[in-house]
């Protein structure tokens, strides 16, 4: 299913772990659609000095984050705002079809965590990370079709943009 | 070369010897068409009848001619649904059934419902069954057919056939059960459990994949799904896959002779599973019911991680699973059988289902324990919501 650099990510994933005094943290996801990401940033000098992760999820949500730390480690913030979810996509030499969504989450936990970064830097105040509940309304989040990446509503059956069905396949 | 213990014998179960040995004979003998009139075509069709034979004592039904052979489970499903529906649709057009059913049946009858037919599916409760009470409340003059499961392809939970059974029969309803994943499993009469149509496959209990049966009991009103000649008493047309079925004939007398015993072998290794999990690892929930359950099957959901990297990892250390999480289903829902037993979306994601064989050893399931805490571990250190839960306690 997953290409030999995938599942190298995947078994020996880089970067996993909390950076307790982090200047930057961004969460994306809900265990509503799937997977939750969290990347945490040591920023020096406006550099990427150390860049760790957490992921709930599947194979490629693990195998993405891994390879997007990768990425990102060392780069200034500049640098690391440019990185997208095609860059992560193929550094791991592509994603099953139904898979790209997972790529979504990296760069987007990434964008998340230097904003996170700067909001600080500003004297933002922030918000405590807060993870949607279970039981709470699912309408309204954020979740992507796995064919074409598209956004929809959780729960949906159907894609309208690439006219998949999103229904299980056993 | 590392040894594969396939614990998902519910997605394949690997073939007997026996069943090997029939079917490589049954392709050297060339065997001419069942339905062909000469000599060559009755040798054929003795051979179809012994398999017959083997296969209704395997369900224990009256006559042999009450078994139709199929393609398999989801063709028997197909046939039994669609075929009662349009045979009966002068008498009525309602349908019931349960909400954890298979594809194969939610589908069919989706496909009856834009046709015109209203069907009403019954709410499970937190254990995993339906209540024969509600199948009662809900048949009306216009109900034609009843489909409710014999076992749960997810949890292995059994539903209450015999119970029911005695309310349609009481109505004059048409019932049928899917029971996929209970024959040659564990002992299946369809005249004790009083159903009119029961849906089975070979693969199952050791036979090839691609053959499967149909109890129709004789009298009941159903359509052949495949119109054209009349084999199979004229309930499904076209030249029977006989080699198949010659294996799958094998395969069920095996499963007469023995199933004390393979009964008997599989719930000692579900029992030691279960016994010893707690040994291995915390924080999880099993979702097969305590009692009425598969003696094989076990659905098991570890809390904070996921299931399709849980499968990876222990793939990597030779064992087969199968799970049912939303991300490996390409869906983006997690299982309608899960939620409706109340279980959590992120409790849904981290679903195992665990399916023990005849060829599965005591060694396996320690085996696999040693391997399954590894993963978990391995997993929950990656986890930020098991990072998150700890903190808390």
């Amino acid at each position: 299913m997953y290409n030999q650099t995938v599942m190298d990510h995947f078994r020996n994933p880089r970067n996993v772990g909390v950076i307790e005094d982090a200047d930057g943290v961004g969460e994306v996801g809900n265990p509503l659609c799937g997977d939750i990401m969290t990347i945490y940033l040591k920023v020096e000098e406006g550099r990427i000095r150390d860049i760790k992760f957490q992921t709930f999820g599947c194979g490629s949500a693990i195998a993405v984050s891994s390879m997007l730390t990768e990425i990102a480690i060392g780069k200034t913030i500049e640098e690391a705002r440019a990185i997208t979810n095609k860059d992560v996509a193929q550094a791991l030499e592509g994603l099953p079809k139904n898979k790209l969504h997972c790529s979504n989450l990296g760069a987007d936990a990434l964008q998340l965590a230097i904003k996170d970064y700067e909001d600080r830097l500003a004297g933002v105040s922030r918000p405590e990370i807060k993870r949607k509940e279970d039981h709470e309304h699912s309408h309204g989040d954020k979740c992507y079709c796995p064919y074409c990446d598209v956004e929809i509503i959780e729960g949906a059956t159907f894609c309208d943009a690439c006219q998949s069905s999103l229904e299980e396949e056993h | 070369m590392m040894k594969i213990v396939n614990l998902d014998h519910i997605s394949a179960s690997p073939l007997l010897a026996e069943v090997k040995d029939s079917m490589i004979e049954a392709v050297r003998q060339d065997y001419h068409n069942p339905s062909s009139q000469h000599q060559a075509g009755e040798q054929a069709a003795e051979a179809l009848q012994r398999a017959r034979t083997s296969v209704a004592q395997l369900v224990n039904a009256a006559l042999p001619k009450e078994i139709v052979f199929t393609s398999g489970g989801t063709e028997s499903v197909n046939h039994a649904v669609k075929g009662v529906a349009l045979a009966n649709a002068a008498r009525g057009n309602h349908i019931i059934t349960s909400n954890i059913e298979h594809n194969a049946v939610n589908r069919s009858l989706r496909r009856l419902q834009s046709a015109g037919f209203k069907v009403t599916s019954l709410s499970v409760d937190s254990t995993g069954r339906v209540d024969p009470a509600d199948v009662a409340d809900a048949i009306t003059d216009q109900t034609i057919l009843v489909s409710i499961m014999h076992s749960n392809n997810e949890t292995g939970t059994l539903q209450p056939i015999e119970e029911i059974a005695k309310i349609t029969r009481g109505k004059k309803v048409i019932f049928h059960s899917d029971a996929v994943d209970s024959v040659g499993i564990m002992p299946v009469d369809v005249q004790k459990l009083g159903v009119d149509l029961l849906s089975f496959g070979s693969n199952t209990f050791y036979g090839p994949a691609g053959v499967g049966g149909l109890y129709v009991r004789r009298g009941t009103r159903v359509f052949p799904l495949l119109d054209g000649g009349v084999q199979e008493n004229n309930k499904r047309a076209g030249a029977e896959n006989l080699i198949g079925i010659i294996g799958m004939g094998t395969a069920a007398e095996i499963a007469v002779q023995g199933m004390d015993a393979r009964v008997a072998h599989l719930r000692r290794l579900k029992d030691k599973l279960l016994a010893e999990l707690p040994d291995y690892i915390d924080e999880y929930i099993i979702n097969t019911h305590p009692r009425y359950s598969l003696p094989n099957l076990v659905s098991l959901s570890i809390k904070y991680i996921e299931g399709e990297s849980v499968l990876l990892m222990l793939d990597d250390e030779g064992f087969l699973v199968s799970t049912r999480s939303a991300c490996a289903t390409g869906s983006l829902r997690a299982s309608h059988v899960l939620l409706s037993l109340g279980l959590s979306h992120a409790d849904a994601q981290g679903t195992l289902v665990l399916s023990f064989g005849i060829d599965n050893t005591a060694q396996d399931v320690t085996a696999f324990l040693t391997a399954l805490k590894n993963v978990v571990t391995t997993l929950r250190d990656i986890s930020p919501l098991y990072k998150k839960a700890t903190a808390q306690n």
